[in-house]
């Protein structure tokens, strides 16, 4: 038997509320109803994330992402590997973050033709032609306020005129002929702590994933290095497709022409335990009393290991559990909200001034006769803390080969909870 | 639905009239009001002459499109614009076309001749886009035109285009299978492309067309291994992925014994279900022992060597696993899975942990794999045991995969651990999580036979929750963890039994009925209890629960009749008028078993060994058992279903078939198979010990032996490598063929031609003797690609006997001109003892000859020290020779081993990549110098010009002889010149600019410590002396010159030929061969401790290099280094040390 249909036949989007808005394919056309399957699935499913990526149907199969509340569901007909389609469509959905600032169903239909022309560009028969963003935008130009006035006026095109050089490069994800006046390189550090606390205090799991984003303006092509001072404490990286890997293996130096504009330039995780600082804490006691109606909540956050830096736009949220009715609390600080239907809990907490520790304190009122509940809620903190970076990883120096000018230099520290929670 | 969605879109459409951002479009208001009246003015603004209404036009086309709605009745007026000057209205007609071409077939032919034009275009780009619409087009007509385009296109300049060819052909493929066998000449073609840009592309048209044709990728697997780094990312996925399957039918299994290992335990787990568990491990243990001995049994018959190519691959994929592509990660890990030997496994864990913070969706599919490899290899994932820890916010389906994964990794030591975040997950609001976590504690239970109690408690704790279907879910999985050991729990059994009151979730009723009846025997006294409650509320319970009641009655009658006879009775009453037939069948049925009346059967008897036999307990397991027979991170395995188009991954063959297969041929050469030149070689052996048998009849035999051992380890080195880093497979296999050339170049010289003609020799030296400069090209311009010494050898034999004659002739000529080089190359060999002294002096007019001849000394001409005694030039010549053809096997080949740095990275340098090896070659113009063999490859797209050394920095005493410039280089060329260092014995760095037309490059070479010296050739009596010598000649004191060192050696190389190919790897070396008595043949065991010893010089001041392993048993060994220049020993025993051990 034969199955020449391989890799990504057609793209649904979906939106939120089940409607297909649109409707791209790359080979024989393959009627909206195949999309049946995917509705029943997301019927099943009690939340939206819960709907499986990977739905077969007696004729294809759907593999789908949700992103920015929209499913993109691809539909293929026989074997391929499932990540290389999930990584696909995450790709496309990047894409579209990069050219329209926003991946929405609105920005998506109000430029329907752009997402045409890149989907057309992206794939060819089904299988990944040009996903490199620096290609992409040389191919089709991103749809600026300006550039659509002028199209207006002029009839000019948002389809690049020259032929996209870069595709036949040896170095694909850059450009040629890149010009700025001002040459710039800026490095963000972006840590996030990842962490499960326990009811005691005691940091059960705790990681850190850093990324160094850049955002690279530079003309001509640059061949840059880019060294720490401490390259032990990174675990396990991944590359942008531009560093060297054999360099970094001899050296631990990172050796990269880099892409044009904004890229991600590495990940990387720190394990170790002993290593992660834990940068906060939170006292509490919420109690549910049997038989009473009232339940009390107390929640005292306080900074610990911040290496005096201090601890900014924290946000607190927690689910409550099912039996509370409504919630009456006090905060020292920032504002805080109950939803009685969602059960969400959240304060705004902003800065923590280490003098004035910020408190949440109150009482709950829960369903009058029902059992009390048996589960303490879990506690998700999200804070930011500025010019530094957890792990302690610092950027040596960042050198520029290649090109005569000098360049100027940035680098920049942030540490963020990721998924940081507390078990009470 | 899709009428609904067809609603849906209405309303969408109308909504978004007039909606601002249409403003740049004044005429959008009707787009999707679907009134296709409106398309007429489509079609006017088609027709009309201006650009930006077409542009419009086709902009609302195609959002028509996006959303679903028919446009095919545009077809005409789209297609007249095919042509259209305007670059998007091209383009989206083009969407348009490729959308519709199939609907509209006929009007489709009228846009075939733009493509046509496209395609003979001068522009790659356009070619390439032509060829793309061109073959996106489905209509069957035009198949011969897209064959013969695609045909035309991959043999394109361009790779660019190139791989539009090859995307193309699958799409051919779709329309017209029938074109397959064609389709399978162009994949061929298009695989021997050496472009990163064309491998990915064309093996994914590979997979779709002809993934059975495996043969195909023989010749081009190499180049897929070292291409592939380099690849754009989504062919990397779908190279490893086919180079997975491709490796699991030419290699052996890396863990052959270990499988069988494997194999057993699944036997024992499939007969075991019917064990008691408790003896289940120690039988477990046992029988893996048993197996071990047999594995270990079978392992020593046929020790496994893994093929260099499956290393390869091995190595070449690893550093994938920092790929920022999901997808790419998991190609390599699956890679990993199914083709490393265990102990390497384990390197992917650390990339799957990482994707686990991406998208939910790929931790979804990433954990599915994960779960299956965790129960083969649970040690590789337990480092990892906290990231898998589930969060409060995770989506339950990630959740309860993460649940998975724990329960695979949970064993005897982190049990308690994993059991305390069971205890947190239970309280969780998700409770279809919760039901997966106690499902999840009943398999901890039944796989850990430590926890099995406490596990139980905690179960039974849950039974008191206030969560019904917590409760009734700990009642079925206490049910399943009962039924292992009943005798002991009839206290659990009680307290279930109170529960019945409580409980009304029907699946935990029936269970508990079922348990009671089951083990009635051990609770005589509340069974009838509940009986009577259960008759009592019958006609309310659900099915399952009725049909548990019956059976419960049925068993306490056979057991308990007088106390439950009425019961039964009144039960069987009430279910014979049930509403569901199933409960009243099964009321009959059992009324007739075992209520005995006249008409009862004969089955009625045996009713209680029906009712109460021994039932089996429930095997609690995975469900991601045995899904890794499906290739992990396929659609397949996801899914444990074969999805369409499943290449199945084979099994692992019992024996390798022939890996010469994977050699690649050199054009124009010999196209014998190395292999059976090889044989020839050794036929050719006896010929040559007899002719030595003249000269030196006490010698030739060691020497015939040596000869013997020397090139089966040779050719044992190449066809199974011992791990050995074989960096250019291409050198490789070239070398090897080179070998068989030089056995027939001796009788043929035309070759002599062909290889000039092939590599343009950049010599600055013109000699004016063109007869000699043949032969001379031939000698320096083969050695330079092949890489090893015992060929350089050959080849030099080859000259020396064929070319005696001329060489006499030529001697005056060129006297002059070589006088330089005479005297250092003949004050070289210091090693010479000192009474030889007067007789070199004499000699040095024959030198000068064979210098004027080829200058450099080789290590053939350095060798026969011992024959400089001899007066006659010719004699001395002829001697030379006999004893070089049989001495040249001696050294083992260390070809393929040659190891190549890079110079210039070919981003850094812009598409110029240069690597350099040292090729150990005599480096012709001055002797004093090393041969450092570059290869410039230019992957940019325009040529480079004018490739020289300029600037070059050297430290004090280190010369530079560059390479003659190199004029142009075409893109996509290679070329290889030499040029000759002397790093003054040192290993510090030649540092230079090399420099194209436009550019200048800051580069530096730096020579391992093994290259600094050219190998010598001594019998193990003079090295005996010589080491003699050096010892006493500084001052008598030992350890000046003489370096010690103990080691252990690694397993894999604890084999003779092991030894003596790691040692010649490392340093340029010739081996001395040892006494007659140890090698001659495989049945006589080895000698105790045998000394494998190596000569050499240092290249500028020729100092003797003597290097001596002495293996002892269990890999012990000694290695002692000799060598005047203290720190060339010290870094020597260093490195040869390290290539030892590693």
């Amino acid at each position: 038997m034969q199955f020449p249909a391989k890799m990504i036949h057609s793209l649904f989007l979906v939106n939120s509320s089940g409607d297909i808005f649109l409707e791209k394919h790359w080979k024989s056309v393959v009627s909206r109803s195949v999309c049946d399957y995917f509705f029943e699935a997301q019927e099943r499913a009690s939340e939206p994330e819960n709907v499986p990526p990977v739905i077969p149907t007696p004729h294809h199969y759907l593999i789908s992402v949700l992103r920015h509340r929209i499913y993109f569901v691809a539909v293929i007909q026989s074997e391929v590997p499932p990540l290389f389609v999930i990584e696909f469509l995450h790709r496309v959905v990047d894409t579209f973050q990069d050219y329209f600032g926003v991946c929405t169903e609105a920005a998506i239909k109000d430029n329907v033709v752009v997402v045409y022309e890149l989907l057309e560009e992206m794939l060819d028969n089904g299988f990944p032609l040009a996903t490199e963003s620096n290609i992409l935008k040389e191919l089709i130009k991103p749809p600026t306020i300006l550039r659509t006035v002028v199209n207006t006026i002029t009839g000019s095109t948002n389809v690049g005129e020259q032929l996209p050089t870069g595709q036949l490069s040896v170095v694909p994800w850059r450009r040629t002929g890149v010009k700025y006046t001002n040459n710039e390189a800026y490095f963000d550090v972006v840590e996030e702590i990842d962490a499960i606390i326990d009811k005691s205090g005691s940091t059960i799991t705790a990681e850190i994933q850093g990324v160094i984003d850049a955002c690279v303006k530079l003309t001509g092509m640059p061949d840059l290095t880019l060294s720490f001072m401490n390259p032990r404490l990174l675990d396990d990286v991944s590359f942008h497709p531009c560093v060297r890997f054999k360099r970094w293996e001899a050296e631990r130096i990172l050796s990269f022409i880099p892409p044009d504009g904004n890229f991600r330039l590495l990940s990387y995780h720190v394990s170790c335990q002993n290593l992660v600082a834990i940068p906060v804490y939170v006292k509490h006691n919420i109690t549910f009393r049997e038989g009473s109606s009232q339940g009390r909540f107390e929640l005292t956050l306080g900074p610990k290991q911040t290496m005096g830096k201090g601890l900014e736009a924290v946000l607190i949220s927690s689910q409550l559990p099912r039996g509370v009715l409504n919630t009456n609390l006090n905060p020292s600080q920032g504002t805080y909200n109950f939803d009685p239907v969602t059960k969400l809990l959240s304060w705004d907490v902003g800065k923590i001034n280490p003098q004035k520790l910020p408190s949440l304190k109150g009482s709950m009122s829960l369903q009058a006769g029902a059992s009390k509940p048996d589960e303490n809620p879990t506690i998700n903190i999200q804070f930011k803390i500025q010019q530094s970076a957890l792990s302690g990883l610092k950027v040596n120096r960042l050198d520029m080969y290649g090109e005569k000018y000098k360049p100027f230099k940035g680098i920049k520290y942030m540490t963020k909870a990721g998924k940081f929670q507390v078990r009470t | 639905m899709s009428a609904s969605s067809a609603f849906n879109d209405e309303k969408g459409g109308s909504s978004n009239v007039g909606e601002p951002e249409y403003g740049h479009d004044p005429a959008s208001g009707g787009i999707f009001s679907s009134d296709y009246k409106r398309h007429d003015d489509l079609k006017e603004m088609l027709d009309s002459n201006k650009d930006s209404l077409k542009l419009e036009a086709m902009k609302r086309i195609v959002a028509m499109i996006a959303r679903g709605k028919n446009a095919s009745d545009l077809f005409p007026a789209v297609v007249k614009n095919v042509a259209c000057k305007n670059i998007e209205v091209k383009k989206l007609v083009y969407v348009y076309l490729v959308r519709y071409a199939e609907e509209q077939q006929d009007l489709a032919l009228l846009s075939i001749s733009t493509f046509q034009r496209g395609l003979k275009d001068p522009n790659q780009l356009i070619r390439a886009s032509a060829l793309r619409v061109l073959s996106s087009i489905r209509v069957t007509i035009i198949v011969p035109i897209m064959m013969l385009a695609i045909k035309e296109a991959a043999s394109d300049m361009s790779p660019y285009v190139r791989k539009t060819a090859a995307h193309a052909i699958p799409k051919l493929y779709s329309l017209d299978p029938e074109q397959k066998d064609c389709l399978i000449e162009v994949i061929e073609k298009l695989l021997a492309d050496k472009t990163t840009l064309v491998a990915g592309s064309v093996v994914m048209a590979f997979e779709e067309v002809c993934p059975e044709r495996i043969d195909l990728i023989h010749k081009n697997y190499r180049k897929l291994c070292n291409l592939l780094i380099d690849v754009e990312e989504w062919g990397q996925v779908v190279i490893i992925n086919m180079l997975t399957r491709y490796a699991r039918t030419q290699f052996l299994n890396p863990n052959m014994n270990e499988s069988l290992l494997e194999e057993g335990g699944g036997e024992k787990a499939f007969y075991g279900s019917d064990n008691d568990d408790d003896t289940d491990d120690e039988e477990d243990k046992e029988e893996k022992e048993k197996k071990k001995t047999e594995a270990t049994a079978i392992v020593k018959r046929k020790p496994y060597v893994m093929d260099p190519d499956h290393r390869l691959l091995l190595r070449n994929t690893k550093p994938l696993l920092q790929s920022r592509n999901a997808a790419v990660v998991m190609a390599v890990a699956q890679l990993y899975f199914h083709l490393a030997p265990k102990a390497e496994v384990g390197v992917i864990a650390k990339a799957l942990v990482r994707l686990m913070r991406s998208h939910s969706e790929v931790q979804y599919v990433v954990l599915q794999n994960v779960a299956t490899m965790s129960i083969k290899r649970r040690g590789m994932f337990e480092p990892y045991l906290k990231s898998f820890y589930i969060r409060s916010t995770d989506p339950t389906q990630i959740k309860v995969l993460k649940l998975e994964v724990l329960t695979n990794l949970a064993n005897e030591t982190n049990i308690s651990t994993i059991l305390r975040e069971f205890q947190t997950y239970i309280k969780s609001n998700d409770k279809d999580f919760v039901a997966a976590t106690i499902q999840a504690i009943g398999r901890c239970a039944t796989n850990i036979g430590e926890v099995r109690d406490t596990c139980l408690n905690g179960l039974v704790q849950l039974l008191s929750n206030r969560d019904e279907l917590v409760v009734a879910e700990s009642v079925v999985v206490i049910k399943k963890l009962l039924q292992m050991q009943p005798e002991q729990h009839s206290d659990i059994i009680k307290h279930m039994a109170k529960l019945t009151d409580n409980i009304q979730v029907p699946m935990a009723r029936a269970s508990i009925l079922w348990l009671i009846g089951e083990y009635c025997e051990h609770v005589p006294k509340i069974a009838p209890d509940v009986l009577r409650k259960m008759a009592k509320t019958f006609t309310n319970e659900e099915d399952i629960v009725k049909l548990q009641i019956i059976n419960l009655a049925a068993k306490l009658y056979l057991t308990n009749s007088k106390q439950t006879k009425l019961l039964t009775q009144y039960v069987l009453n009430l279910a014979k008028y049930d509403q569901n037939y199933d409960i009243r069948d099964r009321a009959r049925f059992i009324r007739q078993l075992i209520v005995p009346t006249d008409k009862s059967g004969a089955l009625s008897k045996y009713a209680k060994k029906l009712f109460l036999a021994l039932k089996p307990a429930p095997v609690l397991e995975s469900p991601f058992k045995d899904r890794d027979h499906f290739q992990l991170g396929s659609l397949s395995h996801l899914l444990n279903a074969k999805a369409g188009g499943y290449q199945v991954l084979p099994d692992w063959p019992e024996a390798a078939p022939d890996p010469s297969v994977r050699n690649v041929e050199v054009p124009e050469w010999t196209k014998c198979s190395s292999r059976e030149k090889r044989k020839e070689k050794k036929a050719d052996k006896p010929f040559y010990s007899d002719s030595e048998g003249e000269s030196g009849p006490t010698e030739s035999a060691d020497s015939a032996s040596d000869t013997a051992s020397g090139s089966e380890s040779g050719s044992g080195s190449e066809e199974s490598g011992s791990g050995s880093e074989s960096e250019e497979s291409n050198e490789d296999s070239e070398s090897a063929s080179e070998e068989d050339e030089e056995e027939e170049g001796k009788k043929k010289k035309k070759n002599v031609e062909k290889i000039k003609a092939r590599k343009p020799v950049p010599e600055s030296e013109s000699e004016p003797s063109s007869g000699e400069e043949v032969k001379k090209s031939e000698k320096k311009s083969k050695p330079r690609i092949g890489s090893s010494e015992s060929e350089s050898e050959e080849d030099e034999d080859s000259e020396s006997e064929s070319s005696e004659s001329e060489e006499e002739e030529s001697e005056e000529e060129s006297e002059e001109e070589t006088k330089k080089k005479k005297k250092t190359t003949a004050s070289k060999p210091p090693s010479k003892p000192p009474k030889k002294e007067n007789k070199k002096e004499k000699k040095e007019m024959s030198l000068l000859d064979f210098d004027d001849f080829d200058p450099a000394p080789s290590p053939s001409q350095v060798t026969p020290l011992n024959n400089f005694l001899s007066s006659s030039l010719v004699t001395d010549l002829e001697g030379l020779s006999l004893t070089d053809n049989v001495l040249s096997p001696t050294t083992i080949v260390p070809s393929g081993n040659l190891k190549t740095y890079e110079l210039l990275h070919r981003i850094t340098g812009e598409g110029l990549s240069v690597e350099y090896c040292f090729s150990r070659q005599p480096f012709s113009p001055d002797p004093h110098m090393v041969a450092v063999k570059i290869q410039f490859t230019n992957s940019a797209t325009s040529e480079a010009k004018s490739l020289h050394v300029e600037d070059a920095k050297l430290q004090s005493g280190m010369r530079i002889k560059e390479f003659p410039e190199i004029e142009v280089l075409p893109a996509g060329e290679t070329v290889s010149v030499v040029m000759g260092i002397d790093f003054c014995d040192s290993t510090q760095a030649a540092n230079f600019q090399l420099c194209t037309h436009t550019r200048k490059f800051f580069v530096s070479i730096q020579p391992p410590v093994g290259e600094l010296m050219m190998p010598i050739f001594m019998t193990e009596n003079e090295f005996k002396k010589e080491q003699e010598t050096l010892l006493q000649s500084l001052g008598q004191l030992m350890g000046m010159n003489e370096i010690t060192e103990k080691l252990t050696l690694e397993e894999k190389c604890q084999g003779e030929h092991a030894v003596v190919q790691r040692v010649t790897t490392a340093a340029n070396l010739s081996r001395v061969p040892c006494g007659s008595d140890k090698e001659c043949s495989p049945p006589v065991p080895p000698p105790p401790f045998p000394i494998h010893r190596f000569a050499g010089k240092t290249v500028t001041s020729g100092s003797l290099v003597l290097v001596s392993v002495v293996t002892k048993e269990d890999g012990a060994a000694q290695l002692t280094v000799n060598c005047e220049k203290m720190v060339i020993g010290t870094m020597l025993v260093k490195d040869i040390l390290q290539a030892l051990t590693q």
